[in-house]
Formats: structure tokens, C-alpha cells, sequence
């Protein structure tokens, strides 16, 4: 199976035959960053190779639509609640530069004993299943080969059953995954003890895999009350895990510490932000850093979300990073839909990218403010460790709600998350290891006695374990008839076989649309007139996810989300077929036949210039290149003028450059030109063509004129449209 | 535990060490704290660390599941749930998967056990 870049991918395909599914390799793949690397008519010193099939920026079209890829891996995380939807989101990602899919569990998985297998439906995030895990990579194995890139899947070996979930991650090809049993601790409340004891099994498996570790440092960011309090801690946190995923048998290239920055404007975040950052490169020289992006302060606004995350990315460009996190903008309003995923990963590739060189250029100084309070926080949490050695250990500091206090230590405000040795989910479920106690198989981790049979390796036992012998894993299909991928894809089949579209924001079909609007009122007022008004708009299920006051009484902006029941039969549909344009040879060869000259200029009170110099200029292609001679009489051109140089130079065409459109000043001025040239009487020989950001043809028209041209037109296509005008004018003569 | 911030005093014996002396102290104490852990952990057992084995040996997770269960019941997690399989195999000179099967099944739990006593501890 091929992916074709035209065709959806088709996930029935995909769930064919999973039960022989073989993944196409193990462990997680690095960006190959390159000292320097060169792109298009730029040289950079930050990015690795770029993709072979990927959607550059929008704005990649003024520089040759080079699509540079910064050098850190992007994550993109993905929590749908149905894999089958969320492998097309997957392949919409990757296409924007994300090589890090990061699934989230399904609500309560943590605490289920045991692997989950089949395919129900999960709340924010899947039950991760041996079968959905197989399908996902599966897509992704195609996926990498369409974009030439190893594209990192990822997800979470945590709770009471982290051993299993780790061994079947390992056989199926999962490439990272989050695992620190202080997160188990601290926020699941599974019993810490037993949470080690697992975590050192888990990692000795994940280690085998060659997978990378994120741990879980982050959520103490989230759930602490003033998040950039805990700072000491998070670096204590952030040593726990490591040492103790090293002292399993994780080698420390692949150890990655889960770092975010703690705070956000309007906070100073970066004097707050940065020497945190320093702090823990310094100290952690030989580990990864996975730069995260804050979540704590995001709410319901994606641009501040995104602004937010731009300044997390300077922090990771002044510092360093690995795996670049990036959180949908939307994740402050919604279960992050389909189109916020992609938004987060171009902010990534574009903030990343614009900064490329910057140390090149900037220093961090080594003294002062910076240097101190890097010192400062070093040392806090040297005392923190201390404290936890003096009371007894890391249970009893735990036991004694060290962690998660809201005080900055040293000080302790007591509020901190205490749990008990034999407390918890899974409590008093450890056993010890008699001395005959065996284990035949590969990646276990501590007392294994295997010298009572003679064996070099465990595994040997069996003639070898899964993984030596992968066909020996079992794979399990469906346990619930009802809950199941093959029913839901059963309900929206129609989608699927026929050409129907409905709007998606997460789910085909799913109907979900998002309207904007301003009203001239107060929040609440504004809030019940949008639903209203919704409601109007035929919208089901109307929700406002977004409110902005704009002044007190004057505006509120909302964005709200509704449902809408219409679909489109794409067969029926009627799309006006993309003109033909003439190639550069043919229009150079009709202004040779029949030469034309035009008169152009910016009408109006306007001193924009630069869109028309690009339709005219023969630097930057424009229609002079063809051998059209064009008049440019400047900016601010009154339309008069404009119309007595077209009559002294007996010009073939006036073309009028408008960018103002304040009160529909473009339209009038097109109008204004028509009229004009009617007076003049010489409105049947020329042609007036409008050109501007905000000129739409079809209105253009309506005003009396030619033609209008929108943004990012080229040169060719006005030179085509005059090469074409002017000949049926011919013919008619 | 409530306590007013005492940074001032409580840094007095960390001042005067270089940065790189400070670093070398923040990776002893970690070690300190986790090698108690790390001992800890490869001298206990746990019901997922069993399943995990098995899974690895070729058994379903529902089977997995379903002989731990019954180790622990018969007080044979020490010993390993596969070890338990493996030393029943070899008993019954059957494979791994006719092992796991018998013992699903409540069979060969007696000669398990009684093989295990006469091994020792």
C-alpha cells in the first residue's frame, strides 16, 4: 500500500490484516541537524532536510515555496477519542512538519489492571489497544514514506499496569513514551512503591525497544497553584526519574526531561523563564530536554495561547531543545480539533525557523541577574534534596506532602500532595523475589535466577521470547460487538465510499462548524444574541467557546460552535473549471504580433506600491517581460490622470492598483474609472483592470470594469488576461 | 509543614562551592535518594510485572491476566508466573502455551507446587 497525495487514506485498508501487521523498525528517530544547510537563496544554520511532500507556509510563496524543517523533532498531540479519525489527522500533520504523534489516553486508563484491547470509543484520548496502536503505526509507516521523513509515535507507560503496556509498545514498533512514577504518585494515586518497583521493569523494556522517555515533571506546573513556585522541585523531580531510568538500564541519550517554561505574560515570563531554562541545561548537560509549552494560563483564546507558545520557543532557540512540544491553541476551549493541531505545528515551524542563527548573534550573559538567579535555583533544590535524604527518603517526603507545596522553597506553605507507603491504587500488591524466582524472557529488570538452569540469557528457556520471535505475540481483534471501530465506521460509511462532504472538525461527519462574529454590546448581551442568532443560521448543539471584550458597552467578539446538518454531494457540486492560462512563449509571441502598452498607477489617496511593481516590474517578472510597455505614473494617482496618459499615450489598458478599501473606496474608484473613460469617449478601446489585496473579481465587474485581480496574482496571468481580452477585441473588429 | 523561607540561612553551607561542585553534589544526593529505590525494585514482584512476562512468553492479555490471578491465590508469585509455566512445561514436557493452558484450566497446580517444595526456596 502507497499513499497517493490526491487520495484520503483510506483506514479500512489499513485495518486489513493488522493481525500480520509487522512494524518497519524500533526505537526513536533524531531530525539529522545539519551545521548548516542551505534552502532556497538562504543559508541555515538550525534546520535539518527538508521534506519530500509537505504544506510549506503560507507566505513560502514569496521565497520560492522552500519549506524549511526546523532541527528539534515537533510533536503534535492527538486525543480524539477515535484512532480511525485520528490517523488522518496524523497525515495532515506530518505534511506540516510534526515527526512526534503523541496519543493520549483515553480518560481512567491508568488504573485499569491490565492491557485494554479492541477499539471503543475513548474521552479525550483512546484506550490504547494492541489494535489501535498496530493500525496507527501501521499508517504511520506509510505516512513517513509519503513525506521522506521517520515520523515518532509516542504514548503513555503509566498506571497500574505500566509493565504490559510497556511490552507491547516494545512489540509494536511505539517509539516513546512518557514514564515517571512520580506521576503515578503524585497525581493518580497509585501506590509508590509499587509505582517504582513497576517503573524499573518499564524501562528496562523501554530501553530494550530503544525507545525515548518523556517523564512527567510538567504536571507539576499545571496542577501547582502558582506555577512557577515549584521551579526547585521540578528540577529534583526531573533527577529522580532520570537516575533512576538510568540505574534501569535507559541510556541517557534517550532520557528526555519534560521542561516548561512556568510562566506567561503578562507575567515577565522570560526574566522568570529563562534562568529556569539555563538552570537545568547546566545541570542536566548529558539528558534531553522535551521543551513543552505552557498549558496553565491558556485559556480560551488562541491567539493568546499561540503568542504564549512563541515565547516558550524563544526560550528553547536561547537555550536548547530536542523534542519541541507544541499544544493546539484551541486546547483551553475544546478536545483540540483537527485544523488547531495543524495551526500549532506551522507556529512551531515558522517561530523555530525565523529564529534560526540566533546564537549566532546573541549572547546569554554570564553575570548578573541571569547568572544569580540561575544559581539561586540550583541551589534550592541541592536543599530540596537534601531535606528528602535527612527525613528518610522519597517516600517519607512524599508521605510528608514535600511535593507540589505552593511555597517556592524553601518555603512550605503545607498545601503539598501527601500520599501514604500503603496507600493508594494497587497498595500491597508487591511481592519478593524468592531466591529460585525466574523470569524467561528479555528486558526484565533486577533478580532473575536463571543459573538454576544453566542458561546464558532467560529467554533461552523458551527458545525465545516475543521479542526474538514477534509471531509469538497474540493479537487480540474486538471484545465489544457494540463498541467498536467497525460500527462506527459502519455509521459514516457514506462518507467514506461516496463523494458526500460534511463539515469535520474531529470526526467524519462530525458536522461542527465554528462562527465568529462582533456584536456592538456588552458580554452577555452579545453571548445570547450569538446563540440566537445561531440558531438562526440553522446551527444544533450551539456552544460559545470564546468571548473578548472588545470595549466594556461597545463590542464583544465570541466565537461559538454549532452543529450543522448539511452535507454536500460532491458529484453534483458545480466548480468553475481554473482558466487556462497562455505559457510565457505564447504571450511573448501575441505582444510581438500585436504590442501593447498600458498605463498604470495606485488611485486614490493610497501610497501602496509594492503589488503593483510585482505585476509590472520585469525584476520581479512582472508583464514588462513580455515586451508590454507599461507607464507607471506612481502612487496617489487621481483617476483622472490615470485616464489622460492612457488618451496621450494611446494606451491598450489601464491598470489601476487599489489597496484602501475602507467603505468600499475600491469599489467606487473602479466605478469612478469606468465612468470616466466613458466621458472621454474612449471607454470601447481600453480595457481598465483593477488589482488589490481586497479586489474581488465578479465585483470588480459589477462596477463597470474588466477585470479584478486578488491577492498573489501574477504578472502572467494579467499579461494573459490582456494578450486574451485584446484578441477577441481583434476578432470582432 | 508550614515554614517561612529561610533560603538565606539554610544556603550557608552551599555558597562558596563552584558551580561545577554544586552540580556534582545535585547528581550525589539524586543517587543517594534513588539507589534505595532502584535495589528495592529489582527484589520485588508486582501482578502487571508477572502479566508483562507472560505477554512476553506468547500469552493474550486476557490469559495473562488470568494466570496471575491464580499464582497469587496459590502464593506462587515468588517463584515468577513464568517460571511457574516454564517449570510446568517441563514437568509435562509440553510446550509454554499447553502449559499456560493446563493451569487456565486448574490443572497441574498440585504437581507445580510439589515440584517447587522439592526444589527449596
Amino acid at each position: 500500500m502507497v499513499l497517493d497525495p490526491d487520495e484520503r487514506i483510506d483506514v479500512e485498508e489499513i485495518l486489513k490484516d493488522l493481525d500480520k501487521y509487522r512494524p518497519k523498525r524500533k526505537g526513536w528517530s533524531w531530525r539529522k541537524k545539519r551545521d548548516s544547510i542551505k534552502i532556497g537563496d538562504f543559508e541555515y544554520k538550525n534546520c535539518s532536510d527538508s521534506l519530500k511532500k509537505s504544506v510549506p507556509l503560507p507566505s513560502a510563496k514569496y521565497f520560492g515555496d522552500i519549506d524549511p524543517q526546523p532541527d528539534y523533532s515537533i510533536t503534535t498531540e492527538i486525543a480524539s477519542g477515535r484512532f480511525e479519525d485520528d490517523i488522518r489527522r496524523m497525515r495532515m500533520a506530518a505534511w506540516h512538519g510534526a515527526d512526534h504523534i503523541m496519543v493520549i489516553r483515553t480518560a481512567g486508563q491508568s488504573h485499569f489492571d491490565g492491557l485494554m484491547e479492541g477499539t471503543p470509543q475513548g474521552v479525550g484520548g483512546i484506550p490504547i489497544s494492541r489494535k489501535q496502536v498496530r493500525a496507527q503505526r501501521k499508517a504511520l509507516d506509510l505516512i513517513e514514506e509519503e513525506v521522506g521523513r521517520e515520523i515518532n509515535y509516542h504514548s503513555y507507560v503509566s498506571g497500574v499496569a505500566g509493565p504490559e503496556i510497556a511490552v507491547m509498545f516494545a512489540e509494536e514498533g511505539v517509539n516513546g513514551a512518557h514514564q515517571d512514577p512520580q506521576y503515578n504518585v503524585l497525581y493518580r494515586n497509585i501506590n509508590m512503591v509499587r509505582s517504582f518497583v513497576d517503573a524499573a521493569e518499564s524501562k528496562k523494556i523501554m530501553a530494550w525497544a530503544d525507545m525515548a522517555q518523556i517523564d512527567g515533571a510538567h504536571n507539576a506546573n499545571a496542577t501547582a497553584r502558582e506555577a512557577w513556585k515549584v521551579m526547585p522541585e521540578l528540577m529534583v523531580q526531573h533527577a529522580i526519574n532520570s537516575m533512576f531510568s538510568f540505574f534501569a538500564g535507559m541510556k541517557k541519550d534517550n532520557i528526555c526531561l519534560s521542561t516548561v517554561p512556568p510562566t506567561a505574560p503578562p507575567a515577565p515570563c522570560l526574566k522568570i523563564d529563562l534562568p529556569y531554562a539555563v538552570a537545568l541545561r547546566e545541570l542536566f548537560a548529558e539528558y534531553r530536554m522535551r521543551a513543552q509549552m505552557n498549558t496553565k494560563y491558556m485559556e480560551s483564546s488562541t491567539r493568546e495561547a499561540t503568542v504564549t507558545h512563541v515565547l516558550n520557543m524563544l526560550v528553547s532557540r536561547l537555550t536548547s531543545a530536542d523534542i519541541q512540544s507544541t499544544i493546539t491553541p484551541d486546547e483551553g476551549r475544546n478536545v483540540p480539533w483537527h485544523m488547531y493541531n495543524i495551526e500549532a505545528c506551522d507556529t512551531a515551524k515558522q517561530t523555530l525557523v525565523g529564529m534560526d542563527g540566533i546564537l549566532e548573534m546573541v549572547d546569554l550573559k554570564k553575570d548578573g541577574y541571569l547568572k544569580e538567579k540561575t544559581r539561586e535555583l540550583k541551589e534550592k533544590a541541592v536543599l530540596f534534596m537534601e531535606e528528602i535524604i535527612e527525613c528518610g527518603g522519597y517516600f517519607e517526603a512524599v508521605e510528608k506532602g514535600f511535593f507540589v507545596d505552593s511555597g517556592l522553597y524553601p518555603e512550605r506553605n503545607g498545601d503539598g500532595i501527601a500520599r501514604k507507603t500503603d496507600g493508594g491504587v494497587g497498595a500491597n500488591t508487591l511481592y519478593e523475589r524468592e531466591k529460585n524466582y525466574f523470569a524467561p524472557v528479555t528486558a526484565h529488570f533486577g533478580k532473575n535466577n536463571i543459573e538454576q538452569y544453566n542458561l546464558k540469557n532467560p529467554s533461552d528457556a523458551i527458545n525465545g521470547c516475543t521479542f526474538e520471535n514477534p509471531e509469538k505475540i497474540v493479537y487480540i481483534d474486538e471484545l465489544d460487538e457494540n463498541d467498536n471501530v467497525n460500527v462506527r465506521m459502519n455509521e459514516n460509511k457514506n462518507l467514506r465510499k461516496n463523494k458526500i462532504l460534511k463539515p469535520e472538525v474531529e470526526w467524519l461527519g462530525d458536522g461542527i462548524v465554528q462562527v465568529e462574529i462582533m456584536l456592538p454590546a456588552e458580554k452577555r448581551t452579545a453571548e445570547f444574541a450569538a446563540i440566537e442568532l445561531g440558531s438562526k443560521m440553522n446551527l444544533k448543539e450551539i456552544e460559545v467557546i470564546h468571548k473578548e471584550v472588545l470595549h466594556p458597552s461597545e463590542g464583544t467578539r465570541i466565537q461559538m460552535k454549532g452543529r450543522i446538518d448539511a452535507s454536500i454531494d460532491i458529484g453534483k457540486l458545480k466548480i468553475p473549471k481554473e482558466p487556462e492560462i497562455l505559457t510565457d512563449d505564447e504571450i511573448r509571441q501575441a505582444v510581438k504580433e500585436s504590442p501593447l502598452r498600458i498605463v498604470a498607477g495606485t488611485v486614490g489617496e493610497d501610497e501602496h506600491s509594492v503589488g503593483l511593481r510585482e505585476i509590472i516590474d520585469i525584476k520581479h517578472g512582472g508583464i514588462e517581460k513580455y515586451g508590454i510597455k507599461c507607464h507607471y505614473l506612481g502612487t496617489s494617482v487621481p483617476c483622472e490622470k490615470l485616464v489622460d496618459a492612457a488618451i496621450e499615450l494611446d494606451a491598450d489598458a489601464i491598470l489601476m492598483s487599489t489597496i484602501i478599501s475602507h467603505d468600499k473606496i475600491h469599489y467606487r474608484s473602479m466605478k469612478r474609472m469606468n465612468d470616466l473613460c466613458i466621458e472621454k469617449g474612449i471607454r470601447d478601446r481600453i480595457l481598465i483592470i483593477a488589482g488589490g489585496t481586497q479586489v474581488t473579481h465578479g465585483i470588480a465587474v459589477e462596477q463597470g470594469i474588466d477585470a479584478g485581480f486578488g491577492r498573489g496574482t501574477k504578472g502572467r496571468q494579467v499579461a494573459d488576461f490582456l494578450v486574451k481580452k485584446l484578441g477577441e477585441s481583434d476578432n470582432e473588429n | 509543614m508550614e515554614r517561612k523561607d529561610d533560603f538565606n540561612q539554610r544556603r550557608s553551607h552551599l555558597k562558596n562551592l563552584t558551580d561545577e561542585e554544586l552540580k556534582s553534589r545535585f547528581w550525589q544526593l539524586s543517587e543517594t535518594i534513588v539507589r534505595p529505590m532502584i535495589d528495592m525494585a529489582g527484589k520485588y514482584t508486582s501482578p502487571s510485572i508477572e502479566r508483562s512476562i507472560l505477554l512476553r512468553m506468547g500469552f493474550s492479555s486476557i490469559e495473562a491476566k488470568a494466570i496471575v490471578e491464580q499464582i497469587i491465590d496459590r502464593g506462587l508469585m515468588g517463584k515468577g508466573a513464568g517460571h511457574a509455566v516454564y517449570r510446568l512445561s517441563m514437568i509435562e514436557k509440553c510446550s509454554i502455551k499447553e502449559a499456560g493452558t493446563m493451569l487456565l484450566k486448574g490443572n497441574g497446580w498440585d504437581d507445580l507446587i510439589g515440584s517447587f517444595e522439592e526444589g527449596g526456596k
